[in-house]
């Protein structure tokens, strides 16, 4: 079990970055989208929301990824 | 330290935490669900500024201020203590709601009227942030070890208890004022009690001790100096703080949102069921539920939270899409035959001209009976061009308002309360499991940040990410789904593999 939670931690560090980058590309593209006028705005601000909450997320995805390779998990203080 | 304390005081303690948590989840949820009344009493009639407002007052108060809430309150309750915390968080809560029921409307004072409502609802926010972890941290430091689960298991009711109030409050108004009066100025009414409700909680509260594990650290001079750096600068206690999210919060309120708001806004928007009916459905299957909350939090003081909560995940991402499917089936009325109908209304016919230009957009309405009890609107449209040379366009049929027949309408409230029985899986035992992945110094802090941002985030975003995924091209009204599914089987697996299953040991030490 040590071992697949090490592996994984691989998959998390990339799925962090991953996430950011699709919700960039949504964003750009439902932004570019909007009809012009307060409707582009609106949607950018929901847009600039969800990324400005969701860095830090992934962020964290990426440290737990990190922890997760050097066998931080491997045993936890309740075991 | 292990606290055995009297029965008696344990429940006046649960009671105290509980209702408080309650009446602020129903101040919470009051705004959602009057939020188009709010909107065309205190925002501008021009629909671009409005929904600029709406945003903010929408994604700032859930995504934002509601984990800085937890932050900014969790430090001080890890300073000064849990009683006097999440009494200030009452008092904000409660505050704000009853002067958002205060706030004369937009007609009355113009732009005040909405930048009010927005500086109230961030307040609201804040305020929530901070009161849940307060109350289970509260209620779960009053309780013996091998018993937590069950304790803070009322605690978990009170969020589903909230939503069933706020909504029971606000049709019970609506009946009794009439739907005219209530637009005008019945609306505010569910916000103006909610002062009744704070000030008796508030009461309660203050008759409350403090929590005797803070008690305790606070006289043998061991509370945390700077619980902000110790919850997430340390590694130890980082990392749990991360797999908590991860492994847990993260799949719990995808869970949470989905069985309860994306259900019911799912009947009443996509199934165009009558708005009635689909609050019906949801007030139903709530109070059909709620009490396995309590049944799930007490089994997993015998067997441990981890799987409990993993398996309402994983029945979710097994069950949700069979079960939309149900619901869009049972409500297609397109298939309706003339044998079973049986009575059709005198149609209303309306002509009205298509803007800047000569053509008409015809609409013939009808209400639709059918044999079984089921009813519904039937509109028909087609344009008609001045230019005579070129033939009438013809819409399809649109339906709504379709009123359920009984078999189908129980057929639904099983299908909620099923839904609603995975969020007590997964929220039941949650408290505790949270409570007990951190040290009593800097458990306020440490808890209520993956708690709100697991609960708040991505639960929060499921309305929005599922309408999202739903414009995608070659999408299907069940597309929306893939996104509550990927957030609980990515944290199922992550629970699975990484999470330990404890059991509590009736003579556990506390940390």
């Amino acid at each position: 079990m040590n071992g697949l939670k090490k592996a994984l931690g691989i998959f998390w560090i990339i799925l962090g970055p991953a996430s950011i980058i699709f919700m960039f590309m949504q964003a750009i593209e439902k932004v570019g989208l909007a009809p012009e006028g307060v409707a582009k705005t609106n949607t950018a601000l929901q847009w600039g929301i969800i990324l400005f909450i969701f860095i830090p997320i992934s962020a964290g995805l990426v440290v737990f990824g990190y922890y997760a390779l050097k066998g931080e998990y491997d045993k936890l203080p309740e075991d | 330290m292990n606290v055995e304390p009297q029965k008696n005081s344990i429940f006046k303690v649960i009671g105290a935490s509980s209702l408080g948590t309650l009446i602020e989840w129903y101040d919470f949820y009051i705004f959602g669900s009057l939020a188009t009344i709010i909107g065309s009493q205190l925002f501008p009639a021009d629909a671009g500024a409005s929904a600029l407002i709406n945003t903010l007052a929408i994604f700032a108060a859930g995504f934002i201020v509601r984990p800085f809430g937890a932050l900014v309150f969790g430090r001080l309750g890890d300073l000064i203590g849990r009683k006097y915390t999440f009494l200030l968080t009452l008092v904000l809560m409660g505050g704000s709601t009853f002067l958002i029921g205060l706030i004369p409307s937009y007609s009355s004072i113009g732009y005040a009227a909405p930048i009010l409502v927005l500086i109230l609802r961030l307040i609201q926010g804040l305020a929530l942030g901070g009161e849940y972890g307060g109350a289970a941290t509260y209620v779960a430091e009053h309780a013996p070890a091998n018993k937590r689960g069950f304790f803070t298991s009322w605690i978990q009711t009170t969020a589903t208890g909230g939503l069933f109030l706020s909504l029971g409050i606000i049709v019970l108004t609506k009946n009794i004022l009439g739907a005219e009066d209530f637009a005008a100025w019945g609306w505010r009414v569910p916000f103006l009690l909610s002062i009744l409700l704070v000030g008796v909680s508030i009461y309660i509260r203050m008759k409350m001790h403090e929590s005797p594990m803070f008690t305790k650290l606070k006289t043998e001079g061991n509370v945390s100096k700077n619980p902000l750096k110790e919850s997430f600068s340390n590694k130890a206690n980082f990392k749990m703080v991360l797999l908590a999210l991860f492994g847990a919060t993260m799949g719990q309120g995808v869970i949470w949102y989905t069985g309860q708001f994306y259900a019911q806004s799912f009947i009443e928007n996509t199934c165009k069921v009558d708005f009635n009916d689909s609050r019906y459905i949801l007030l139903w299957g709530i109070a059909f539920a709620t009490p396995f909350f309590v049944i799930f939090g007490s089994w997993s003081d015998k067997v441990g939270r981890k799987w409990i909560m993993l398996t309402g995940m994983l029945l979710g991402i097994i069950f949700y899409r069979p079960i939309y499917q149900i619901f869009l089936d049972d409500t297609d009325v397109s298939q309706v035959t003339q044998s079973d109908i049986k009575e059709v209304s005198n149609p209303v016919v309306t002509r009205t001209l298509i803007e800047n230009t000569s053509d008409s957009l015809i609409t013939t309405t009808s209400q639709v009976t059918l044999l079984n009890g089921a009813s519904f609107t039937k509109i028909q449209a087609h344009t008609k061009y001045a230019d005579l040379s070129k033939p009438a366009s013809i819409a399809p049929d649109a339906f709504k308002d379709k009123k359920l027949s009984t078999p189908v309408f129980w057929k639904f409230v099983f299908l909620i309360f099923f839904q609603i029985l995975l969020v007590t899986m997964v929220y039941g035992p949650i408290a505790a499991f949270l409570v007990e992945l951190f040290p009593t110094k800097i458990r306020y802090t440490s808890m209520s940040l993956p708690y709100h941002v697991g609960n708040g985030v991505f639960g929060g975003l499921v309305p929005f990410i599922a309408t999202l995924i739903a414009s995608f091209s070659g999408s299907t009204p069940l597309s929306g789904l893939w996104y509550p599914i990927g957030i609980a089987a990515l944290s199922f697996v992550i629970g699975a593999i990484y999470l330990s299953n404890k059991k509590p040991d009736h003579g556990e030490a506390d940390h």
